[in-house]
């Protein structure tokens, strides 16, 4: 049980955190034909369009309403008609979704409203979907704007059915977390469908950020689910949320269509995969293909070949809750020692991580931890490329952003084949370091007065 | 005290910018940026702007004053180098919660100014303003000035909020800060008479160490560097230099004509950027310190370091030429690097197809034409689509432009390059212009661009699958027509699957008659001891072709 502490700090320093308006951006880019929109000044969709473009090296959707000063005192409303209407003139969206920031909020602009009056104003966008989620900067983080908006889309989008109609045995709805890559969802697409299943995934952020080269230019999103197939979501038989942030969004549909629900906390592992296509089998009612059955092999070969390196290791991991909780557990089922943790927001996961204390800071924080615990393993995304340089340990790259290295959308951590590469990659990383850094020398083992330095065992 | 926009209107009405002095009062109030247009937009804010052209300050701390997204969302991201401190590269941020949004921010932002000094002793924090605790009143210059009484060391207010403009508007705003109370405030050891500053120098990727060296050839110190490479205390002492030399066109000629104003420091606007530029600006730094007093031999020494480094480089952009031949370029980037950088591409015999102007001031559009002919073709604005359509059509042979559109080319199948803030080659100077020209023609000439454009075998529309298919099976036929029906035995006999353990026949049967959908159950049934791969696959295949009858057994 990990007890979860906030850093009392008035200055963040290498924030860890990035924003919620960017994270709610993020989900509606899983949507096909979208146009992202941020209602609040240029930098808050510069900066997070520069950030998507780096991490995913494509071309990424987001606009602006573009507020001025003076736009932001006396209201946002014409900023946010004319920025409508300039990209459904333009772009020609399926969507246009719309998180605030926290310029607009500290405004208090009333965007549900704004949306209601340009419906009347333009009959033309009668059925251009519009879609707002309220999503300050200065409260929470990226996971929680994610989820907030994916939730949002469900609530908005998906069509209301007779909890007594019959549904289709064949669909799934898979509601994944912001944690997950393009290639995580194309992973889990395959799997489904060696079910025989159907998934429709929202948001499928495979479809538009997979890297994929389109026939023509667009302007909107290349790809991800559609507006009709989000409709449809209510005759799914199942729906599968991953990540405990999903949960609000899985409640949402269920609440809406009455489909129910399956949460997995985690896929990375071997036991939460064995759960994760147990699950799938018992859904599909069909028996696991033999290519599981394989893949479950390799994994435990892997972590037979790896435990030599990763087991015993000391790991500082800042990453949020959700991706946190699902690579730390792995680890630590691997026998790593975690032994400093930090996070972005609040979570109910963050107390079963296995540590004694989770913190919610920054950079700083997980560097000056990892320094005096002497910790050898640190993983973050980019941003703590400097805090591992400075204390000359190995470094893994995970989460948003990677956008010093190339293939971040294909990241693979999820299933038995995911984890087995997760492990591949981090022992190979290991291994690398000790052949660098760590050699022996004459000097290493000259005897002291000190005691014997010893590592103590991790506590069960 | 001077409000913020007391200072905007300052900006704006910059005497010493061509533009401004042709236009009517009325229109210079508007000031010299576009209206932005919501959702039509694209470009950073007046705090990006602002801390572009402070960051590269490398032993200061830079403090964001604002929720997260402002600092956390861009923190890390350019590519100055730095020679000495990296505490620049670390990031600060107030993180103001809703709480903060609620009861004012002050208070935390002086608490994070002591945090940052208890922790890392900078010489000099900036604290940048941004939207939020503009809008709900925090004063930052009342805490910086408390603050820097009670700390004893500048801590320097950056007043440009994100909504105030653009990003060109933030720039002029730090430089405006930088004036008011950071250069003057200090005095240098000593002084020479070859000391110069440069003003709108980021140093990216290093590059102006591509330029340094010949400056140092020379004797001339560079008194202090706005801001690339910079310290606080050669800014602070910046005032005493002989010259001045913009680099970056538009964004710090406020800074430039005010120094010019105060100190007397006389300034040219130049680039390093393409052979003749560098020259040239290596000339003029050389005309104004003499002016200023310098002896007259410099302009020789310069002279002979000019012409040297000049050979070299056209011996190295010699080699190229064959290999340009016939080679367009499309040009896609801002002002001053426009005309530079066009000198230099046609000097290696390549040919621009089109340049785009958006940044550039008249005086740009000018040189362009001077170096381009009438024909130039000068482009205001390029929307993604129309420069999709142009690469598509092959109007150019490779793209030139920043990280923005580079997807745009690339997805094309069309070389690019980037010349922008996020590139990772140093292209100044003599040196540069030979790196740039060898980076174009790797890009140009890149084994993958045959490979890309060649279409996908079944995209390829006069090739009918089946008909190939079916020819296969003729010439197979045709060897061994005599015993058709004895082949068609034992292929059903023999080991289908490659597996040694298992026959087609037997397993069929066992598939439908007994259901068996597994390996293990087939296995068990046929007394195969072992199963191997392929025959799962076949095993699988056969399951789903047979969904009745296995359904039908297992009921």
């Amino acid at each position: 049980m990990a007890i979860v502490t906030s850093s009392n700090k008035a200055c963040s320093s290498n924030p860890l955190k990035m924003s919620q308006p960017i994270g709610g951006s993020f989900a509606f880019l899983g949507l096909r034909g979208a146009m992202p929109l941020l209602h609040g000044s240029q930098g808050c969709t510069s900066f997070g369009l520069t950030l998507f473009v780096r991490h995913f090296k494509e071309a990424v959707p987001l606009q602006t309403t573009a507020m001025s000063e003076v736009a932001t005192v006396l209201g946002g409303y014409e900023n946010v008609e004319q920025a409508i209407l300039n990209i459904y003139n333009r772009t020609k969206p399926e969507i246009i979704g719309i998180n605030s920031t926290g310029v607009t909020e500290t405004k208090g602009d009333d965007v549900e409203a704004f949306i209601r009056l340009i419906r009347q104003k333009h009959p033309q966008l009668e059925k251009l979907p519009l879609v707002y989620v309220s999503t300050p900067d200065f409260k929470d983080a990226f996971q929680d704007g994610w989820e907030k908006t994916v939730a949002r889309v469900i609530e908005v989008l998906v069509d209301p059915v007779d909890a007594a109609a019959p549904r289709d045995l064949s669909r799934v709805n898979v509601l994944p977390g912001c944690h997950l890559t393009p290639g995580d969802l194309d992973e889990l697409r395959t799997i489904f469908e060696d079910f025989g299943l159907r998934p429709s995934f929202l948001p499928d952020i495979a479809g538009s950020l997979d890297g994929h080269i389109p026939d023509e230019f667009t302007p909107t999103t290349i790809g991800g689910i559609g507006v009709d197939e989000i409709a449809t979501m209510g005759q799914a038989a199942w729906t599968i949320a991953i990540g405990a942030q999903m949960r609000r969004a899985a409640e949402a549909m269920q609440a809406r269509t009455g489909v129910p629900f399956r949460l997995f906390e985690r896929l990375c592992g071997l036991v939460p995969s064995d759960v994760f296509i147990a699950s799938v089998s018992e859904i599909s009612g069909k028996p696991v293909p033999p290519k599981y059955r394989r893949e479950r092999g390799q994994l435990a070969d892997a972590m037979l070949d790896a435990h030599f390196h990763i087991g015993g290791r000391k790991l500082a991991i800042g990453a949020e809750p959700d991706l946190l909780f699902d690579i730390s557990s792995m680890l630590y089922e691997m026998g790593a020692q975690l032994t400093a943790a930090v996070t972005t927001t609040a979570s109910p996961v963050l107390e079963r991580v296995r540590i004694g204390e989770v913190i919610i800071g920054d950079l700083e924080d997980l560097e000056e931890l990892a320094k005096t615990r002497e910790c050898d393993l640190l993983i973050s995304h980019s941003h703590g490329r400097q805090a591992a340089a400075r204390l000359n340990i190995p470094f893994y790259r995970a989460g948003f952003p990677m956008f010093d290295r190339l293939g971040a959308g294909h990241q693979l951590t999820v299933g038995y084949r995911g984890t087995r590469e997760l492990i591949f990659d981090l022992a190979n990383l290991i291994i690398t370091d000790r052949e660098d850094n760590r050699q022996p020398t004459p000097d290493t083992w000259r005897i002291t007065d000190n005691g014997l330095h010893v590592v103590p065992p991790r506590p069960n | 005290m001077t409000s913020l926009s007391a200072t905007i209107q300052g900006v704006f009405n910059e005497a010493n910018c061509v533009e401004n002095a042709n236009k009517s009062a009325a229109a210079r109030k508007k000031g010299c940026t576009k209206q932005l247009q919501p959702g039509g937009a694209a470009g950073g804010c007046a705090f990006d702007g602002a801390k572009i052209a402070l960051q590269p300050f490398t032993d200061v701390a830079h403090l964001v004053h604002g929720p997260i997204a402002c600092e956390g969302n861009s923190w890390d991201n350019r590519g100055s180098a730095s020679s000495g401190s990296d505490l620049w590269r670390r990031s600060f941020t107030t993180d103001m919660q809703e709480i903060d949004v609620v009861f004012g921010g002050e208070k935390r932002l002086y608490k994070a100014i002591r945090e940052i000094i208890r922790k890392y002793d900078p010489s000099a924090i900036f604290v940048y303003q941004t939207c939020v605790p503009a809008m709900i009143g925090d004063d930052i210059d009342a805490v910086c000035k408390i603050a820097t009484a009670k700390c004893g060391r500048p801590i320097i207010p950056v007043n440009a909020p994100g909504f105030v403009g653009s990003k060109n508007l933030g720039s002029k705003l730090a430089g405006e800060a930088l004036l008011r109370y950071v250069i003057g405030t200090q005095e240098p050891d000593y002084t020479t008479p070859y000391d110069i500053n440069l003003i709108g120098e980021y140093n990216l990727s290093g590059e102006f160490w591509q330029v340094k060296p010949l400056l140092d050839e020379l004797g001339i110190r560079v008194l202090s560097c706005i801001s690339g490479d910079g310290r606080y205390g050669d800014v602070a002492c910046s005032h005493r230099a002989r010259a001045a030399m913009m680099v970056c066109s538009k964004s710090l000629i406020n800074v430039a004509s005010k120094m010019k104003e105060r100190y007397g420091i006389p300034f040219f606007e130049g680039s390093f950027y393409g052979i003749q530029d560098s020259s040239e600006s290596l000339r003029e730094i050389a005309r104004m310190l003499i002016e200023r007093g310098a002896p007259a031999e410099l302009m020789e020494r310069t002279e002979l370091t000019v012409a040297r480094e000049e050979a070299k480089a056209r011996a190295a952009i010699e080699f190229f030429k064959p290999r340009f031949a016939g080679k367009k370029v499309l040009l896609v980037t801002g002002g001053v690097k426009s005309w530079s950088v066009v000198a230099a591409l046609q000097e290696a015999g390549l040919e621009i197809v089109g340049t785009s102007v958006k940044k550039s001031t008249m005086k740009d559009k000018e040189r362009i034409q001077k170096l381009m002919g009438h024909d130039a073709h000068m482009i205001e604005d390029l929307t993604p689509r129309e420069m999709y359509t142009m690469l598509k059509e092959a109007k150019a042979d490779i793209m030139l432009s920043g990280g923005k559109s580079q997807f745009v080319a690339l997805k094309t199948a069309t070389p690019w390059l980037d010349i922008n803030q996020e590139r990772c080659h140093a292209y100044m100077g003599y040196l540069g212009i030979v790196k740039l020209i060898e980076e174009i023609d790797k890009a140009l000439y890149n084994p993958i661009w045959d490979q890309l454009r060649k279409p996908a075998p079944w995209d390829d529309a006069d090739v009918s699958w089946k008909a190939k298919s079916l020819a296969q099976v003729d010439v197979a036929t045709v060897d061994i027509d005599p015993n058709l029906g004895r082949v068609e035995k034992d292929r059903c006999a023999k080991s289908a699957f490659r597996c040694q353990n298992l026959d087609l026949g037997v397993t069929k049967e066992s598939v439908v008659a007994l259901g068996s959908t597994t390996v293990d159950d087939i296995a068990q049934h046929t007394e195969a001891p072992d199963v191997c791969g392929a025959s799962e696959r076949a095993i699988a295949d056969m399951t789903a072709a047979q969904p009745t009858s296995t359904q039908q057994a297992a009921e």
